[in-house]
């Protein structure tokens, strides 16, 4: 455990409030995220069909996809350069110590933001006087651009759960490999986790728009084309997820016992534990079965560790369960369309149906957030697991609370603007050309 | 060797976003003074125009210098956000209102919301580049030693140095905009607002020189080491590079070669920076912290120089592409499908 290269731990009142700061400005930045790496794929694979059968419906639905594409990546862009200046503002001991172990990935996910910048202002200010080849051409590194940045991005929170590329000498981080910092172990499903995720959120909270305007009767070529595709990418990836849900749990079983424990609640080390559901039920052995694939095997307890070293259980177990229910019912949804269209290629006929749609998006979000809160907050006390505590990485500037208001007056007009003019853009009907 | 070559990244990637990043907010200052709705449209529609398509490509510089910083640089880095918190913060959340409202401002449907996001858009357009700037001056002031918040977390920045190079950014970038407007304007054909750029060119120019030459006295009072090196040797070729510069840029503009006024606009800012940073050499943090001590390990300067190298073979070609479709007119949103 190392204290960091500028002095030490400061006496800052407000540790809790500058964790906070930074979780509402992931919290606010993390959707956007999945629009950068989801939107792309979706609009490029309308233009595609427009370009295999000339139905300029495709055409001027990738057009209008784009421009909210583009709408929803500004809005990235600033709200990602506070997550880059908080980590300076907030956390400057840790950046101090760590920034040459994990700064690697930082520069591949700038290159990667270069791209995306420039390859989607090309793609969206592109369609009327570019080549309709070169067009398609210049919307394929706006998508690999996509996947590239996050995957850095996911790379440095791996490492921060699972620290590697360096060793510690006297207090002081030496030997330091970036490489291996940054292809750390957790790397892999930490990525896939959020690539489908990405999907998953992007894909039905576009569904949402158009399953809501069939509710209110819109039902022509317009909301069906936008509807399957966007219910398709979301559909396939939902119950992928759940697969995906079971590795990373089981990585996290094996490398952070302690942070499981905390998904659980289970305060002692138990061989064959049970997993227990709300109202107190308790199922045998099936939190052994799930996080080992082995019901008698012994899963770590919260009092493996001082109380001092435990993350806070209350949430994390709650924002696990949220996740996982949401993401349960989300997998359901796509499974119940994905069946429908591959036996009988129709859309269900149930309202129902719809207006799961409609929820599913917010719902989606909500998972991600819990998510997110999960593995950040089931961390905890660490920045850097098990290697430096939050508390050591905190600046000892003073006004955090005065920041965290401020912003959060910022974000809510800038949520509030944004989906204004994101309603505006989806309403006038579509107008197609030749 | 290493440390050196990272410093020479770093300080592109500013040079590259005071010069675009800095053109993008003059711009918003154009846009606060244009005047009135009527009056003010057709210098407003030009700049967004001319900044739609390449504004984001432009911000990512400053991500670009904060990720070299932190990675090659990683102490001076916590050292600088922890005691410049203030002036840095407030730049942040200007970045955010002046990108969230630059972006949602076309869909605008009355004028009242077009006056409201243009307002936010155009008065964060000054405030980032001036807060920025303070901190820069903050930094060259000797101001921030090495440590968790162990500067001033006012009088760091308030001095006459940081308050002078945060107008400076604010004028610097008003001229580039203009020159780079007045360049466009002509382009596109549209003669009145070539006049009306070239007059701002002019006048910001003939402002921004004057502020430069404030700051060399400026500074001479506030920090007399740094004025030593900026009037000797490498220092004050710089100095003298920029200002012939833009007094070429000011005789360009004059005869209306409004293309080749570009480059010697970019160059006379960007010989500010480099005069900077050679007047602080061998310094990161002066009056202690030298680039080398503040340097990460070798293993992580080789990464950190392979992965730019690597970088900019691509960066390059996309960015060239992306100006020249801008600057031929071939990125531009219509709503209207083809006739």
């Amino acid at each position: 455990m190392i204290d960091g290269v500028l002095g030490g731990p400061v006496d800052q009142d407000y540790l809790l409030q500058a964790r906070q700061m930074q979780a509402m400005s992931f919290a606010v930045h993390i959707p956007l995220v999945c629009f950068g790496i989801a939107f792309p794929a979706m609009v490029l694979f309308l233009e595609g069909l427009w370009l295999r059968t000339g139905d300029p419906l495709y055409r001027a639905l990738a057009k209008r996809w784009s421009k909210a594409m583009l709408i929803l990546f500004a809005v990235g862009v600033v709200t990602g350069t506070i997550l880059s200046f908080e980590m300076g503002l907030l956390w400057p001991e840790f950046m101090a110590t760590f920034g040459d172990v994990f700064g690697l990935a930082f520069m591949v996910e700038g290159f990667s933001f270069f791209m995306e910048a420039i390859f989607i202002a090309i793609y969206v200010y592109g369609w009327e006087r570019l080549s309709a080849r070169t067009h398609m051409l210049a919307g394929v590194p706006m998508v690999v651009a996509g996947i590239t940045g996050s995957l850095m991005v996911i790379s440095v929170n791996g490492w921060m759960n699972h620290p590697t590329g360096f060793s510690i000498r006297a207090g002081e981080v030496v030997d330091v490999k970036p490489l291996a910092a940054l292809f750390n172990d957790n790397l892999w499903h930490e990525l896939v986790h959020m690539y489908l995720a990405g999907f998953i959120v992007a894909g039905f909270l576009v569904a949402g728009v158009y399953a809501f305007g069939w509710l209110r009767g819109r039902r022509d070529r317009h909301h069906r084309i936008g509807l399957v595709v966007a219910l398709s990418v979301a559909a396939l990836a939902a119950p992928a997820q759940l697969l995906v849900g079971d590795w990373a749990a089981r990585t996290v079983a094996e490398r952070q016992p302690v942070k499981l424990a905390a998904f659980e609640g289970l305060e002692e080390t138990t061989k064959g534990a049970p997993f227990s559901l709300p109202g107190g039920i308790e199922i045998p052995k099936l939190l052994s079965l799930l996080a080992f694939h082995d019901p008698n095997a012994t899963v770590t307890g919260l009092d493996s560790v001082p109380e001092d070293d435990r993350p806070p259980t209350g949430i994390v177990k709650v924002s696990f369960r949220l996740m996982v229910f949401i993401g349960s019912g989300l997998a359901a949804l796509g499974a119940w369309f994905v069946w429908l269209w591959w036996r009988r290629r129709r859309l269900p006929r149930s309202l129902w149906f719809y207006r799961a749609l409609v929820a599913a998006g917010p719902a989606a979000l909500v998972a991600l957030i819990a998510g997110w809160v999960t593995t950040e907050v089931g961390r905890q006390p660490w920045v850097v697991y098990q290697v430096m505590r939050t508390e050591s990485a905190v600046t000892g500037a003073s006004g955090i609370p005065v920041g965290f208001g401020a912003l959060g007056l910022v974000y809510l007009g800038l949520a509030a603007v944004a989906v204004v003019m994101l309603r505006r853009l989806s309403r006038p009907p579509l107008e197609v050309g030749p | 060797m290493l440390p050196d070559l990272t410093a020479g990244v770093a300080l592109l990637a500013l040079t590259a976003y005071v010069v675009l990043g800095g053109a993008d907010f003059g711009a918003g200052f154009w846009d606060l003074t244009a005047g009135g709705a009527q009056r003010g449209a057709p210098v407003r529609a030009m700049i967004k125009r001319a900044m739609s398509p390449v504004w984001e490509a432009n911000h990512v510089w400053l991500i670009f210098l904060l990720v070299v910083l932190w990675t090659g640089f990683p102490e001076a880095f916590g050292s600088i956000t922890s005691t410049l918190a203030i002036p840095l913060f407030v730049a942040a959340l200007g970045i955010v209102l002046r990108g969230g409202a630059f972006a949602l401002k076309g869909e605008a449907a009355t004028i009242a919301e077009a006056r409201a996001l243009g307002a936010t858009f155009a008065l964060a357009s000054v405030i980032v580049p001036f807060f920025l700037g303070a901190a820069a001056g903050a930094i060259a002031a000797g101001e921030v030693p090495v440590g968790n918040a162990g500067g001033e977390e006012w009088t760091s920045w308030t001095h006459g140095t940081s308050l002078l190079v945060g107008a400076l950014a604010v004028a610097a970038g008003a001229h580039l905009a203009a020159v780079f407007l007045g360049a466009d304007s002509r382009r596109a054909g549209e003669t009145e607002l070539v006049h009306a750029f070239r007059a701002r060119a002019l006048g910001s120019g003939a402002v921004a020189g004057a502020l430069a030459l404030a700051g060399l006295v400026v500074v001479r009072s506030d920090v007399p080491e740094l004025y030593d090196d900026l009037t000797s040797g490498a220092g004050l070729a710089c100095v003298l590079a920029s200002a012939a510069a833009g007094l070429v840029t000011l005789w360009l503009e004059w005869r209306e070669r409004f293309e080749l006024a570009r480059y010697t606009a970019a160059a006379a800012v960007g010989a500010i920076v480099a005069g900077w940073a050679v007047a602080q050499e061998p310094y990161l943090l002066p009056p202690d912290l030298t680039v080398h001590e503040a340097a990460a390990p070798d293993a992580t300067l080789v990464a950190l120089l392979v992965a730019t190298g690597l970088g900019m073979l691509i960066l390059i070609p996309a960015l060239t592409w992306l100006f020249r479709l801008a600057l031929s007119g071939r990125l531009v949103y219509e709503d209207k499908p083809r006739p």
